[in-house]
C-alpha cells in the first residue's frame, strides 16, 4: 500500500505526483446510522482513483464529504497540502474540486452552452455595472470564458448541439453535458458520480475514453465511483474498497482484485 | 422568406452573443425603437397614452423586475404591488424633500431605495422556497402598504393619507403634475423602459443571469459549481425591486399624480404582474413586454368592442374580462408555461423553415 507522499510510476508509465488530497480518520453519522466509519484514504495529483463497494457502502457520502454538503462528525480533510476548514459547497468548488453528479444535475432550462458556461462562474469577476452595460470587463470575460467552453464543448464532440435546451437532450449527452460543465471549471480534483450508471456499452466505452483523455491532456485528478467492475479496473491507477461505511481495501486494481476482504463483500461468505 | 439566418454567420464569440443574432430581427428591432422614439410621439393624443401606452410602459417595468426575479432566478413574489408603493413613496419623498433635483434623478434614486428594501424582504429566501416564500413576500406586501397608511411622515401629513405629485419640469418640460402634456410624460416613460430592457437583457445574458437560472432550475448543483447562493438570491431580489421601484415612481408621478396606497397598490398590483409575466412567458424579457401589452390591452379591447360596439352593460363586459384572463392564466400554466413569448419563439422557428420545412 503506498502511503508515501512521494510519487510512482503507473505500470502504463505515467507519472503520479505527490498527495494532492488527504482524507483522515473520517467519520459520518446522521442520527444513529453510521454512514462513514474512520475512513483515511489520500488522492494523489494526476491519477484516476476509484471508489468502489455495494450498494449503501457509503461511497456518494464520501463524495458529499468532499465537495462540502455532508459535515463529518470527525476526522480532516487535507486539500493542496492545508488543513481544510469546514467549507460551503460553493467555497469548495472555488477550490478547484468539480463533480458531476449520480443523477443528472443539469440545468434543464439552459442550453447546453449556457450550462457549460455556469462552470466558469467561479472564474467571472466583472461587477454588475458592467455587465448590465455590456461593456468593458464583462464583455471580455464573456469572449474569454467563452473560448475555454468552446474548448471542452470540442473536446467532449458536442459542438453540434451547443445551442439545444439540455431539457431536449437523450440521457447519454446529458450526461457528457454534466462532465463538459466539470471540466469548464478547469478543475484541479474532478469527481465523478457514477458516470457510466444506465449507460451501454458504447456509450460506457466513449465516456472512459473521454475519462481517460481528461486525465491524459489536462493532468486533471480524477476520484470516480463505479459501479461496472471492467470499467473500474481498466481506468483507475488505484481503488478504494469501501463496505457498510468501512474501507475493506486499498490498492491497486491488482491488489483489490485478490483480497480476500473485498471477494467477500461481492460475492458473499459461506456460513459453515 | 425573409426571416432567415442562411448568409448570417457569426465569426466572432462576441458577435455570436449578440441579442439578435438573426439580422432580420435586428432590423425589425431598430425599426420599432425609430417608430416609437420618432413617429409616435407626433400622434399620441392623451387617450391613447393615459389608456395604453403609459400602463403598458410603467408595467412593463415592473415585469421585467418580477421576471428577473421569478423567471430567472424562481423565487416566487408577491410583493410586487408593496415594492411599486416603495418607489412611489420613496420618490414622492425624494421630490418634496429636495424640490432642486430632477426628477428623473428622484426615480432611479427610489428605485435604488426599493432595491434595498427588497434586499431586507429577499432574506427569508435564503431558507424558504416556493410556496412559503410566496407566503413570507405576500407578508411583505401587506406590511409595506399597512407601513405606508399609518406612519403619516411617509405622505408628509396630508389631511387626506395620499399623495400628491408636484409639478417638476426637466429641460423645461413639464414632467410630473397636471400639466404634463402626454407625449413629454409618453417619452419619460419610454426612455426608462428602453435602459431598463437593456439593462436586463445584458444582466441575464452574462454571469449574473446564469447564476440567477442556475438557482432556479436546482439550486444545489448550483452551489457545487460554485454560485454563492446569498449573492445570486439578494442580487435578484435588488435588481428585482430596482426596477420595481422605478415602475413605481413612474406609476406614481407621472402616470396618476395622485396615490391612495391601498387602492392602486394593493394585492391586486401584486397579481396583476405576475399574472402579466406568466401569460408573457417565464424567463424572458420580451415576454415581460407582450404580457404586460397583452393586460392591458384586453380590457380595453373588451370594453371598446363589447361596450361600444355591441352594447352590452359595462360591468358583464368586466366580468367577462375576469373570466377571459383567469382561464388564460390556467390555459398557460398548464399547456404552455413559458407563455406568449415561447408562442413566438415556435412561431419563428417554423418560419425559418417556411415555406419548405425539409
Amino acid at each position: 500500500m503506498l502511503s508515501t507522499t512521494e510519487g510512482y510510476m503507473t505500470p502504463d508509465g505515467r507519472q503520479i505526483g505527490g498527495v494532492v488530497m488527504e482524507m483522515k480518520n473520517i467519520t459520518l453519522k446522521f442520527g444513529g446510522v453510521t454512514a462513514i466509519e474512520d475512513i483515511s484514504f489520500d488522492i494523489h495529483e494526476g491519477e484516476i482513483r476509484a471508489i468502489i463497494g455495494p450498494n449503501g457502502a457509503g461511497k456518494s457520502s464520501m463524495l458529499n464529504v468532499i465537495s462540502g454538503f455532508y459535515i463529518p462528525q470527525q476526522g480532516e480533510v487535507f486539500f493542496r497540502g492545508a488543513k481544510r476548514a469546514q467549507l460551503k459547497p460553493f467555497e469548495v468548488a472555488r477550490q478547484g474540486i468539480a463533480r458531476t453528479f449520480q443523477n443528472i444535475a443539469l440545468f434543464e432550462g439552459m442550453s447546453v452552452l449556457d450550462n457549460v458556461m455556469t462552470g466558469r462562474l467561479t472564474h467571472m469577476k466583472a461587477g454588475i455595472i458592467s455587465q448590465s452595460l455590456w461593456r468593458g470587463p464583462a464583455e471580455r470575460e464573456e469572449t474569454e470564458n467563452r473560448e475555454i467552453c468552446e474548448r471542452v464543448i470540442d473536446f467532449l464532440e458536442i459542438q453540434s448541439i451547443r445551442k439545444t435546451p439540455v431539457s431536449r437532450l437523450p440521457y447519454g449527452l446529458k450526461k457528457r453535458v454534466e462532465l463538459a460543465r466539470a471540466l469548464a471549471s478547469e478543475p484541479k480534483l474532478l469527481l465523478l458520480d457514477e458516470p457510466m450508471a444506465g449507460m451501454n456499452v458504447e456509450e460506457k466505452e466513449d465516456m472512459s475514453r473521454f475519462i481517460l483523455d481528461v486525465n491524459d491532456e489536462f493532468g486533471t485528478t480524477i476520484a470516480l465511483i463505479e459501479h461496472d467492475m471492467g470499467v473500474v479496473m481498466d481506468l483507475s491507477d488505484r481503488v478504494v474498497v469501501m463496505d457498510y461505511g468501512k474501507k475493506i481495501g486499498d490498492g491497486t486494481p491488482n491488489e483489490v482484485r485478490n483480497n480476500q476482504a473485498v471477494i467477500d463483500a461481492y460475492l458473499g461468505v459461506s456460513h459453515d | 422568406m425573409l426571416y432567415r439566418e442562411a448568409g448570417d454567420f457569426s465569426t466572432t464569440y462576441r458577435e455570436d452573443n449578440q441579442t439578435f443574432p438573426i439580422r432580420f430581427d435586428r432590423y425589425r428591432y431598430y425599426a420599432v425603437m425609430l417608430i416609437a422614439f420618432l413617429v409616435i410621439p407626433f400622434f399620441v393624443n392623451d387617450y391613447w397614452v393615459n389608456a395604453i401606452f403609459l400602463p403598458f410602459l410603467i408595467y412593463s417595468i415592473a415585469a421585467l423586475g418580477l421576471n428577473i426575479l421569478t423567471g430567472y432566478c424562481g423565487q416566487v413574489s408577491l410583493g410586487t404591488g408593496g415594492f411599486m408603493a416603495v418607489g412611489a413613496y420613496a420618490v414622492y419623498k425624494l421630490m418634496t424633500a429636495f424640490p432642486d433635483i430632477s426628477v428623473l434623478i428622484h426615480i432611479v434614486l427610489a428605485g435604488g431605495v426599493t432595491a434595498l428594501v427588497g434586499i431586507l424582504f429577499g432574506l427569508p429566501s435564503l431558507r424558504i422556497k416556493g410556496f412559503y416564500l410566496a407566503v413570507a413576500t405576500l407578508a411583505a406586501q401587506f406590511f409595506l402598504v399597512w407601513v405606508f397608511n399609518r406612519i403619516p411622515w411617509f405622505y408628509n401629513y396630508s389631511a387626506s393619507g395620499q399623495i400628491n405629485a408636484p409639478e417638476r419640469t426637466f429641460l423645461g418640460f413639464t414632467v410630473t403634475g397636471a400639466e404634463t402634456k402626454a407625449w413629454v410624460a409618453y417619452l419619460v416613460c419610454l426612455v426608462f423602459v428602453t435602459i431598463s430592457a437593456i439593462v436586463a437583457r445584458n444582466m441575464t445574458r452574462g454571469a449574473l443571469g446564469r447564476s440567477w437560472m442556475a438557482i432556479r432550475d436546482m439550486d444545489i448543483a448550483a452551489e457545487i459549481i460554485g454560485v454563492n447562493p446569498l449573492k445570486a438570491k439578494l442580487s435578484a431580489f435588488a435588481i428585482s425591486s430596482f426596477f420595481v421601484g422605478i415602475s413605481g415612481a413612474l406609476y406614481f408621478s407621472v402616470y396618476l399624480g395622485a396615490v391612495e396606497v391601498g387602492e392602486v397598490f394593493g394585492i391586486n398590483k401584486s397579481f396583476l404582474v405576475l399574472f402579466m409575466i406568466i401569460i408573457g412567458g417565464l424567463g424572458s424579457v420580451f415576454g415581460s413586454f407582450i404580457g404586460a401589452a397583452f393586460l392591458v390591452l384586453l380590457p380595453v379591447l373588451l370594453k371598446n368592442v363589447l361596450v361600444g360596439y355591441f352594447g352590452w352593460q359595462t360591468d358583464v363586459a368586466a366580468h367577462l374580462e375576469f373570466m377571459i384572463i383567469g382561464g388564460l392564466i390556467v390555459w398557460f400554466l398548464i399547456v404552455e408555461p413559458h407563455g406568449l413569448a415561447q408562442l413566438w419563439r415556435l412561431g419563428k422557428e417554423k418560419l425559418r423553415m417556411w415555406p419548405f420545412p425539409y
